[in-house]
């Protein structure tokens, strides 16, 4: 400390430090406020995104419903055994719910008019029709009173009428009706359940994300059930058991870079080996989650070695010098005691898999499909595929239809988030 | 993004992948390393429900009669993949067997060299089904004044390179900044047209169609079709690359929006988009007609392609329900002048075209080129 500074009386000296104070505090300050306005950016940018698609996307769980009576005349419906699964199959509901339509408004005349009256109501409409039936026989021949499904335009339209109208599609004597539905109380929207229930279709009224769900459940736990127990016995091996050589270190360098290489080469690779060399079926769950296991596998390697090399070593040494094995050290306390780390980082290695559509696109899983699959041998899709798709469709209830499946997907996402946050909390132990 | 991935699967779709010799050997190793998840080929050895892929055009109508077949009857729903006509063409062509398509979607007729590609592959008898046409519109927000264009003014508005305007026959690079100064009659803004990349055949059918259709009025220029076609083809399909073309990528949905937020623009996209977004955008017509249901039928708006599907004769009656399938889609109730395809923006067919079609399905007649 010999700057000429110290050479200064020590009432100079505090009143130079007095005079920066000032300074010193002022950028203190806009130190901690670049941090903060950093923090508010993302935020803001969340919340843009929120408002945005809870904005346009809450109607998306709501469905409309038309009351109409119906009469289940077997003569119209070509039903006359209602107890019989093919002649259920090939009723023609279409008829008794135009004749319905017709009855309700009769001011109806002309081909074009007609078909613009029974354009409003879904096809769906006649499914659900078939399905009652089937489900109680004894409905034949007799007359009742139903909520039925509503077409997507006139869904969009009486949705729209809150704010702005959305009428293109609508002819006048369309909206005419609908405004009489309106005034007698016989059209609503009710919480859409279908949209849990059912799988993708072409109409928006009908389509729901439980296909998606599903074929993403399923690809996820082919994931985790294959990159789980081998990214942790890699990951124990190459702490507990692998010498320190160069061999290692080339490893490990290539798993960090493995970490790093664009999905789309998983799905390129999953492509050539599985379904060209296997000769495996296209659009099916269990090449998706092989696929996104070798993407998972180098996240859940790093995280579970970060967790092992935790572990003080003073407990390995404890366990091997009451004479415990190595093996007995590894399983009864590295392991467990490693263990919430290696979950936080399968958790987030799934979130990541969750939300990965590049590398299914090369395996097929972006298609249209009906049906929702029930094992990993079926075709299926996943939430993210299911998003897209829906998103570049012409019809404009798909708008709503793809930021509501956005949101369940963020649900999923959170879901999975708060749980690898609440594992640590609980499950982490400090030296 | 989107591009690089439709590219990447167009190139790798095909086989050639692993047939280089290092990476088979890779492969066998990797493989070695994945036997214990691999399943054996027999295990699925059956398939229940019909494969379709193809043009991401025709999907929304394959979509429909898929779920309307699936429900109606007791097979299983086709799946469909949108995966592009070409790359459609490629995975349909590979062979004949439960692990390829037995339906390839087209919003183009087959080439001859996937024609080709697939008699090489043992798939010899192709059914061809014309289901009905496809409208590509011009379109710009409703704030703006409604457009008239020609196809020459479309032309000289988009090329890479145009007819000097001097009246002598060579070429200048575009040097038009609004379509004022294409055509005096046109109003002064700038061009800026928002359109599909050169991946899609949407774009490959504009440039065909409108693009070209301008192109060859030039006299000079139709002359040179048959001195040097390839010079001709670059010319009259290269589009400008000085930002007044703008490609807005495969999502036809963006491009409205993109529009409805900038009323000097145009874009390009599908009828079906024009159809569901009549409160934000309005078509210009092109050569005097506006796109619709009709003037698209009769071919009097000349911008209109036809769409087809292709049916893999040998998987008729081994995966089931594909005869069916066929039967459904080319029913009047779909695909009929009130059919339900035209709900979603299918322009139908004439009369005496489609029962020529139906007919040519009904006894599976073989495509020869």
């Amino acid at each position: 400390m010999t700057s000429p500074n110290n050479s200064k009386p020590l009432s100079q000296q505090a009143a130079l430090v007095q005079k920066s104070l000032a300074k010193r505090y002022a950028s203190e300050r806009r130190f901690k406020a670049y941090g903060l306005a950093s923090v508010l950016f993302g935020l803001c940018a969340l919340l843009v995104l929120f408002v945005e698609i809870f904005g346009g996307g809450l109607s998306g769980f709501k469905t409309t419903q038309v009351a109409l009576t119906l009469e289940l005349d077997s003569d119209v419906l070509e039903v006359y055994d209602a107890t019989n699964p093919d002649e259920i199959l090939a009723g023609n509901y279409t008829g008794v719910i135009r004749n319905a339509l017709k009855e309700r408004f009769p001011d109806a005349t002309g081909r074009k008019e007609k078909r613009a009256l029974y354009s409003m109501i879904s096809v769906g409409a006649t499914y659900d029709l078939r399905d009652q039936l089937a489900a109680d026989p004894d409905l034949l021949d007799t007359s009742i009173d139903v909520w039925i499904l509503a077409d997507d335009d006139i869904d969009t339209y009486y949705k729209s009428l809150s704010s702005v109208p959305y009428a293109e599609r609508m002819s006048d004597k369309q909206q005419q009706w609908v405004q009489d539905l309106i005034d007698k109380q016989e059209i609503r929207t009710i919480f859409n359940t279908r949209f849990f229930t059912s799988g993708d279709s072409s109409e928006p009224e009908m389509a729901g994300i439980r296909g998606a769900i599903m074929g993403s459940l399923l690809t996820m736990m082919v994931t985790l059930l294959l990159s789980f127990p081998v990214g942790v016995a890699a990951a124990i091996y190459l702490e507990e058991y692998a010498p320190k050589n160069r061999l290692t270190d080339f490893v490990e360098v290539n798993i960090n870079n493995l970490a790093a290489v664009p999905s789309i080469i998983f799905g390129l690779l999953g492509l050539a080996i599985f379904i060209n060399l296997f000769e495996m079926p296209r659009s099916i769950p269990l090449v998706g989650g092989i696929v996104l296991t070798l993407m998972t596998l180098p996240t859940i390697i790093i995280s579970s070695r970060a967790a092992v090399k935790a572990v003080p070593p003073s407990i390995r040494e404890a366990a091997l010098g009451i004479g415990a094995s190595k093996m007995q050290m590894i399983l009864h306390h590295v392991l467990p005691l490693a263990m919430p780390g290696m979950l936080t980082g399968a958790i987030i290695g799934m979130a990541q898999a969750l939300g990965e559509t590049a590398p299914l696109l090369m395996i097929g899983m972006v298609a249209f499909i009906m049906d929702v699959p029930g094992a990993i041998t079926d075709p299926a899709t996943v939430m993210p595929v299911q998003i897209f798709l829906w998103s570049d469709s012409p019809e404009r209830a798909f708008v709503e239809k793809t930021s509501a499946a956005i949101m369940v997907l963020l649900m999923f996402l959170m879901f999975m988030n708060a749980m690898a946050v609440l594992l640590r909390k609980r499950l982490e132990r400090r030296w | 993004m989107d591009r690089l991935k439709k590219v990447l699967a167009e190139r790798f779709v095909g086989d050639n992948f692993i047939n280089e010799g290092l990476i088979v050997k890779k492969l066998l190793l990797a493989a070695a390393c994945v036997a214990g998840f691999s399943v054996a080929p027999q295990a699925f050895a059956n398939r229940d429900h019909i494969m379709v892929v193809g043009s991401s055009t025709v999907f929304p109508f394959s979509k429909v009669v898929a779920e309307r077949f699936g429900r109606k009857t007791n097979f299983k729903a086709p799946k469909i993949e949108p995966t592009g006509t070409g790359g459609g063409f490629k995975e349909f062509c590979k062979g004949v067997g439960v692990a390829f398509p037995d339906v390839a979607n087209a919003s183009r007729r087959i080439k001859e060299s996937e024609y080709k590609d697939c008699q090489a592959n043992g798939v010899k008898d192709i059914v061809e089904v014309l289901i009905g046409y496809d409208g590509i519109v011009l379109a710009n927000s409703i704030k703006a004044k409604p457009m008239t264009l020609s196809l020459k003014d479309i032309f000289l508005g988009l090329a890479k390179y145009v007819p000097s305007p001097d009246g002598k026959e060579t070429l200048i690079e575009n040097p038009y900044k609004t379509w004022k100064d294409v055509n005096p009659v046109l109003p002064a803004t700038k061009i800026e047209v928002l359109g599909p990349p050169p991946t899609s055949g949407t774009r490959d059918a504009f440039v065909e169609l409108a693009m070209e259709g301008g192109c060859k009025q030039f006299g000079w220029i139709k002359a040179m079709k048959k001195t040097d076609k390839s010079k001709y083809k670059a010319l009259c399909h290269g589009v400008r690359e000085d930002g007044a073309y703008v490609e807005a990528g495969e999502n036809d949905n963006l491009i409205v929006r993109k529009l409805s937020e900038n009323a000097q623009a145009l874009g390009i996209f599908g009828f079906s988009f024009l159809d569901q977004n009549a409160d934000k955008v309005q078509a210009a017509k092109v050569g005097g007609q506006a796109p619709t249901f009709e003037s698209i039928s009769d071919g009097s708006y000349v911008v209109s392609r036809p769409l087809y599907f292709y049916v893999k004769k040998a998987h008729v009656g081994v995966i089931p329900g594909i005869e069916e399938f066929l039967a459904e889609f080319t029913h009047d109730r779909a695909w009929g002048e009130e059919g339900y395809l035209t709900e979603k923006g299918l322009i139908p067919l004439s009369d005496a075209e489609r029962a020529k079609v139906g007919a040519s399905v009904k006894n599976l007649q073989s495509l020869s080129l």
